[in-house]
């Protein structure tokens, strides 16, 4: 199987050459203003989709083939102990402006990266231990770098650390990937043009990127997005809501890609901070497993995906999407909707059903209301949720909030009694899910911030997590993560409700586009993509 | 124009009593999501369809209409009556008085009223009911939006107060409160009402846009605002027609009652 899949990735990559014209400009559109142009800040999307196109990593991850592959590093090797990676990088590289690329380069990024008073959030990736990083170049072409405690994947996360050049007078604006910075109109567009250093070649020796330059246009509508697209003013929509979809595959089918199940999910969750302002019989419901158990066995993900997400979505299942093929656990499956088990679980807690309103035992009405971001799914899902619970007797209410006062209200006055949101995950491996996971964790949401784990089953989590990470083995970590997922679908924290399809729209113009389920969806191959040879030429 | 006036009367009589009778008129309840038909096309158990979560647009047309009917003109009578006695003080008593009263509107004027409202929200509770959520939202547009009509009536006032016939009544002795009461205020009615009918459509789209900060209407009652906010985007251009509905709606009843009362203005 596996030589058949490297034999069609073979024949794809001959053929996407073959067909590749050079030239032209790529267009599409960014929703805000990149913040920084900093590799290593880099937090909001729009940054980050102009480092993955300028930036030059040392592994990047196959979006594709959701595996790592070598870019600027030849090959590495992982120490015994999984604290040090040796790197063996390529020769005669050179950044956008000339400068010559070596292991200095890397010593001195990742000296950066690593130093506190930067607050990078690549960084944060590879704190594992309190002690410094330590950076031996050995030669112009070797270096390795040791943490200070085993890092259970310590590949991966280099393919999101962007090289910088320690000798450039142009500092982060010389760069080793395809396409370096060359003109920036704020809040209006930004050019980038073709690196004339990339090292990379297509199968018949043609120097790469294809593309002379990427125009990103900063628009916030994604109607005018859309409506550009159907003009042929922009190439491609890397990410669409599912209406937009369906009104554009009416318009024009073969713009558009469903690339399946994607790894991001939306779910809701109970608040049960000890000194949140909400009555303590409420708390008292929202700590019962019982009640948590009802609730999502009461809410109809079917309708849902079908409904809210027009079908481009499955029933979650849990923590991990199953289009994480390594780390999902197959032996879970969605909670089923059936109301008469929902209602059997509340009967065990004392609750009661009396001329359709539900009661607790001190005959409380059971009624509470759920906090959203004004995000028309999410209030959508809440509605179904609303009609899904009143059959069981329970009011629900509505109340969408901006988001800053939502994450307020999540993280400082925790004033809110159940909430609904997503989850976006860009990484495969579990430990970036650490500072949800620990109890410890400001981001551990249902309860952040426990100076001892608050339940039992909390503290089995907190130690199979530090189990996974503090193990090398893959297979070890992948039965305790198993674990931590069988755990968190018998308790349900987090009550994960879809895990939606990535839906992207592309130009029939576009050359080797291939959406896939990882971020960014229809550039990740940017180097290889063209246009069709009379389009360029009209460009 | 009498048969236009005519039309326009029975027209907002119809309206009035179809949503006031619309418990029996409705084909469904105004929640009730039937979720096997959504985005369903016009039936005879659906007149105007339904919406992408399959409710009844028929029955949520009737609902929210009686709601924005009723609430949108009672902001609007409140906003018009303080801009009224506001401006129309202001005006009349001209000199420091106006400057003050006209500083404070300008003040007010430049206050971030999305603060204000986001203040508002972190106040109330979140278990608030959508009835009386509509009501305080519309309350609180009531209360907040007087300060661009106090401005307009001020003006008017102002020129009121220069004008010859109250020079004249000044001179038979009139002064004081008869003198506003009798001779100012009458003369104001018409850019008051100016007022209050800007203010209607206003105040309705602005309590649509108001469902994002957990003000205004939630789910599941439907407002006007709420069933105009889903033509915000170009799936609706594209979607049925008979999403246009409140949209026609809004505008011949907002017609209708414009046309009523500029022909009792006209016999005044």
């Amino acid at each position: 199987m596996k030589k058949i899949l490297v034999f069609q990735l073979l024949i794809f990559a001959l053929a996407s050459s073959a067909f590749a014209q050079s030239g032209g400009e790529l267009r599409f559109v960014l929703h805000s203003e990149p913040k920084t142009f900093n590799p290593l800040l880099t937090e909001d999307d729009s940054s980050e989709s102009v480092r993955y196109m300028t930036g030059g990593v040392l592994v990047r991850v196959n979006r594709l083939t959701q595996q790592v592959e070598p870019e600027l590093a030849k090959s590495w090797k992982v120490s015994k102990d999984g604290r040090t990676i040796s790197f063996e990088l390529r020769s005669g590289l050179r950044f956008s402006d000339g400068t010559p690329f070596s292991a200095d380069d890397v010593a001195f990024t990742m000296k950066q990266l690593m130093d506190p008073a930067l607050h990078s959030p690549t960084g944060d990736m590879f704190r594992s231990g309190t002690g410094q990083v330590q950076v031996n170049v050995s030669s112009q072409t070797r270096v390795s770098i040791t943490f200070s405690a085993p890092l259970a994947d310590i590949v991966r996360p280099f393919d999101q650390v962007a090289i910088m050049s320690a000798k450039s007078p142009q500092k982060e604006m010389a760069v080793l990937g395809p396409f370096y910075v060359a003109e920036n109109k704020a809040g209006e567009y930004l050019i980038l043009k073709r690196n004339p250093y990339y090292w990379k070649h297509d199968g018949q020796g043609r120097q790469l990127p294809y593309f002379d330059s990427v125009r990103l246009d900063i628009l916030q509508s994604q109607d005018t997005e859309i409506l550009r697209l159907l003009r042929g003013e922009i190439d491609f929509i890397n990410s669409l809501s599912p209406d937009y979809y369906d009104k554009i595959e009416a318009e024009n089918p073969a713009l558009v890609h469903d690339a399946g199940v994607s790894l991001d999910s939306e779910f809701m969750w109970f608040n049960q901070v000890p000194s949140a302002p909400i009555p303590d019989y409420k708390k008292a419901w929202f700590r019962s497993t019982n009640f948590r158990r009802a609730i999502s066995e009461a809410i109809n993900r079917q309708d849902m995906a079908r409904i809210v997400f027009k079908g481009h979505a499955q029933p979650a299942v849990g923590v991990v999407s199953p289009a994480n093929k390594f780390w999902f656990n197959s032996q879970l499956h969605a909670h089923p909707f059936d109301q008469k088990s929902a209602l059997a679980r509340l009967n065990q807690d004392g609750f009661v059903l009396q001329d359709g309103i539900l009661k607790d035992r001190d005959g409380h009405v059971v009624e509470f209301s759920i906090v959203t971001n004004s995000n028309k799914n999410r209030e959508r899902m809440a509605t179904l949720i609303q009609q899904d619970l009143s059959g069981i007797g329970i009011k629900l209410n509505v109340v969408t909030l901006d988001f800053p006062s939502l994450i307020d209200r999540m993280t400082n006055s925790y004033n809110y009694e159940a909430c609904l949101l997503g989850f976006v995950n860009d990484d495969l491996d579990p430990n970036s899910e650490m500072n949800v996971w620990l109890s410890s964790s400001e981001n551990h949401q249902w309860n952040p911030k426990q100076k001892t784990p608050a339940t039992p089953w909390e503290a089995q989590i907190d130690k199979l997590m530090r189990e996974q990470a503090s193990t090398l083995d893959q297979n070890k970590r992948k039965k305790y993560y198993d674990q931590v997922q069988q755990i968190v679908w018998e308790q349900e924290p987090f009550i994960y409700l879809i895990n939606h399809d990535a839906l992207s729209a592309v130009s029939t113009a576009l050359v080797n586009a291939h959406p896939t389920i990882l971020r960014p969806q229809v550039y990740w191959n940017i180097d290889e993509l063209s246009l069709h040879q009379q389009v360029a030429r009209n460009r | 124009m009498k048969w236009a006036r005519m039309a326009a009367i029975i027209f907002l009589l119809t309206v009035a009593g179809a949503c006031l009778l619309a418990n029996f008129v409705a084909p469904a309840s105004y929640a009730y999501q039937f979720r096997e038909e959504p985005d369903a096309a016009v039936s005879r158990h659906h007149p105007l369809g339904t919406d992408d979560l399959g409710r009844d647009r028929f029955s949520r047309l009737l609902y929210g209409t009686r709601v924005s009917l009723l609430l949108a003109p009672a902001a609007a009578v409140l906003a018009s009556l303080l801009g009224l006695l506001i401006g129309g003080l202001a005006g009349f008593a001209g000199g420091w008085t106006e400057r003050l009263v006209m500083s404070a509107t300008d003040l007010f004027l430049s206050l971030p009223w999305l603060f204000l409202l986001l203040t508002v929200r972190a106040v109330l509770p979140l278990n608030v009911s959508p009835i009386l959520s509509v009501t305080i939202t519309f309350a609180l547009l009531g209360c907040l939006g007087w300060a661009g009509a106090a401005r307009m009536i001020c003006a008017d006032a102002r020129s009121v107060r220069e004008s010859e016939f109250v020079l004249l009544a000044r001179a038979s002795g009139n002064s004081g409160f008869r003198l506003l009461w009798r001779h100012v205020l009458p003369n104001l009615r018409p850019i008051a009402l100016a007022q209050f009918w800007i203010s209607i459509p206003v105040f309705i789209i602005t309590e649509a846009n108001l469902g994002m900060l957990g003000l205004g209407i939630s789910e599941p009652l439907p407002s006007w605002g709420s069933l105009l906010r889903e033509l915000q985007s170009y799936t609706a251009i594209t979607g049925q027609p008979v999403q246009f509905v409140p949209l026609i709606l809004f505008i011949a009843v907002i017609g209708s009652f414009h046309l009523v009362l500029h022909d009792e203005e006209l016999t005044v």
